[in-house]
């Protein structure tokens, strides 16, 4: 393919390559400035801030901005709150997205049609806001952490994805842990997920990020501030810009403006994304892949 | 599947039902917690819409509140303000699906023609992180580049132009609510276009360059038309969401003076039901948009099994 290519490479194709290259390259800039912008200006200091005259390096470094978003008690609770409901409801994900998919995955589980049906007509017909806060209402629970991590226990693509990986395990595996005396707990447990470890970690990726992205369900389901997660303080902050914390009157002491402070928490919301993003990056397109294998 | 074939005789049906509902015990048992999830929060819910009919009365709950009929249906459908709400609701979503969905695989076609390697790689990586960053992060960064001290502003003061308030004008919503929806995704959008494209034959294309067709050509005349099956299924797809719209960005960026563009079903919903305490009102708004999105889901399928012979399900 190489050779062919080098074969005729005609003017005109080099010339594509080059707009290629410009075009591709500017697309990249549009993507990743935005955020590389937030993360300039957080570091900057307050008089270049208000000169606007920061564009690609940091002006003035000063890591004020950071020293008082650490020490605004809100957006550590808040913090403590979104690892908590991220650990737990991403536990909660992958076991019962497992339990659900694993008899769905197993041709002879007695009526597999039916629950199949069962579990994929969720995919395209949902009672709608208000009647699924009624029901989370009427179980009691409101503004406790289960309203959080509970309704999105099993995202049903997800466990197609996760269904389909487990249609791939060969039989042969399961059939002799069978004569041997094992039921399907154990196959569960000890054979499918240990073999299907590669598809456990995207799922685990996928959900843990919904679960750090989100601020609806928090938004509908909590009243008690204490309980908040991370994303809804930063809508209080970045948003509405709400800097009714002891954040505005230490920034205007130390000199610090607003934007600076905003940014600031951006990044610190954002830094645990960036950090997994090269392990996300290994694991996404795999998922994406088998999804796209239809269920 | 070996192992149920072996006793299906069929005059005795009853027994080998039981014995293979016997045999699925203990998958029966791993699947009773997601039974009872579902059963919970999608089927409850389901059932749940039948406030729609009532006038809900949260003290005297499904059973004891006042049936009503369709009064509330009737309400809306005669409000202009409701309609006014589809017309966003899908104005949003016609500028969204006309401008997001060419570029995620004009990406891949141009991606697609790099040599792999380091510059490949940064684009792809730089393209698809975007989808990772938080609807709340996203907005964050518009409310405050759009801000008149903003980014954008002050580039627009560089070329002596005066500030403007772009998120209080009702003018600029659709602008913006698209073109942030297009840099969130258009990354991550364009994997599956570029998995397709891996799989075009290579004899083709060199077949199509010995006869002397440049890079353009190829792309147009090779590339395109063999990712076209996934195009029109990506494309169904689409259409068939169409109600259904990222309502949560919108509730982040709009506000009393922007609700003539940016006010949509679902954001009318949210106001009504939880702000306002109107519960049967705004679950029929509610349905009135679930069944439209179902109608829409339904024949884009039909039309993509007569044209692709593909279907979702």
């Amino acid at each position: 393919m190489k050779n062919t290519k080098k074969q005729i490479y005609s003017k005109g194709s080099r010339c594509f390559n080059i707009f290629n290259y410009i075009i591709l390259a500017i697309v990249a800039i549009i993507m990743f400035y935005p955020m590389y912008y937030i993360f300039i200006v957080s570091i900057s200091s307050a008089s270049h801030i208000n000169k606007g005259d920061i564009t690609l390096l940091p002006k003035g470094i000063t890591f004020k901005a950071y020293e008082i978003v650490l020490n605004t008690e809100r957006i550590w609770t808040s913090y403590k709150n979104t690892i908590i409901y991220t650990g737990l409801g991403t536990l909660i994900n992958l076991l019962c997205t497992a339990m659900c998919a694993y008899p769905l995955s197993r041709p002879d589980f007695y009526g597999r049609k039916v629950f199949t049906i069962f579990v994929t007509v969720t995919m395209f017909i949902n009672g709608g806001m208000i009647p699924l806060y009624l029901v989370i209402m009427n179980l009691g629970l409101i503004n406790t952490i289960w309203a959080i991590v509970l309704p999105s226990a099993i995202s049903t693509y997800n466990m197609i994805v996760m269904r389909t990986s487990f249609q791939a395990i060969p039989t042969s595996l399961t059939e002799s842990a069978y004569l041997d005396g094992a039921n399907d707990i154990h196959i569960l447990t000890k054979i499918v997920l240990p073999l299907s470890k590669p598809i456990m970690a995207t799922m685990t990726l996928f959900y843990a990020v919904q679960h750090w992205n989100s601020y609806f369900p928090a938004m509908l389901y909590l009243n008690d501030s204490r309980k908040y997660p991370l994303q809804i303080i930063l809508r209080d902050i970045v948003v509405q810009g709400e800097m009714t914390d002891q954040g505005s009157d230490i920034s205007s002491a130390l000199n610090i403006v607003a934007t600076n402070y905003k940014y600031a928490v951006i990044i610190v919301a954002v830094v645990p994304i960036l950090l997994i993003y090269p392990l996300l990056q290994k694991y996404f397109t795999k998922g994406v892949m088998v999804g796209a294998v239809k269920g | 599947m070996k192992r149920n074939k072996n006793n299906a005789i069929p005059t005795r049906v009853k027994s080998s039902r039981l014995k293979m509902i016997k045999k699925s015990m203990y998958l029966y048992i791993i699947f009773v917690i997601p039974f009872i999830y579902f059963i919970l929060f999608h089927y409850l819910p389901m059932y749940g819409v039948i406030v729609s009919f009532q006038d809900y009365n949260i003290v005297k709950g499904f059973s004891g509140s006042e049936w009503v009929g369709f009064k509330h249906f009737e309400k809306f459908l005669t409000d202009s303000y409701f309609w006014k709400l589809v017309r966003n609701t899908l104005l949003l979503n016609i500028y969204g699906l006309l401008w997001g969905f060419p570029i995620p695989i004009i990406l891949a076609l141009l991606l697609n023609e790099l040599k792999n390697g380091v510059f490949k790689r940064v684009v792809q990586s730089v393209s698809y992180l975007p989808h990772f960053i938080s609807s709340v992060v996203v907005c964050g960064m518009v409310t405050n580049f759009l801000a008149s001290d903003g980014l954008i502003n002050k580039i627009l003061n560089y070329f002596g132009h005066d500030s403007v308030q772009f998120l209080m004008f009702p003018e600029y919503f659709r602008t913006i609510f698209t073109t942030t929806g297009i840099w969130q995704s258009a990354g991550w959008n364009s994997i599956i276009y570029l998995s397709a494209l891996t799989a075009v034959d290579q004899e083709v294309v060199e077949a199509a360059m010995i006869d002397g067709a440049g890079r353009l050509k190829r792309i147009r005349h090779v590339m395109l038309p063999s990712i076209a099956p996934t195009v029109s299924v990506m494309l169904i797809m689409q259409i068939g969401k169409l109600m259904n719209l990222g309502y949560e960005k919108i509730l982040l960026l709009y506000n009393g003076s922007t609700y003539e563009t940016a006010d949509v079903i679902s954001t009318y919903v949210y106001r009504r039901g939880i702000i306002n305490n109107d519960l049967s009102y705004a679950t029929a708004v509610g349905l009135f948009q679930s069944i439209i999105g179902l109608i829409l889901l339904i024949s884009a399928n039909k039309i993509s099994k007569k044209v692709s012979e593909t279907s979702m399900w």
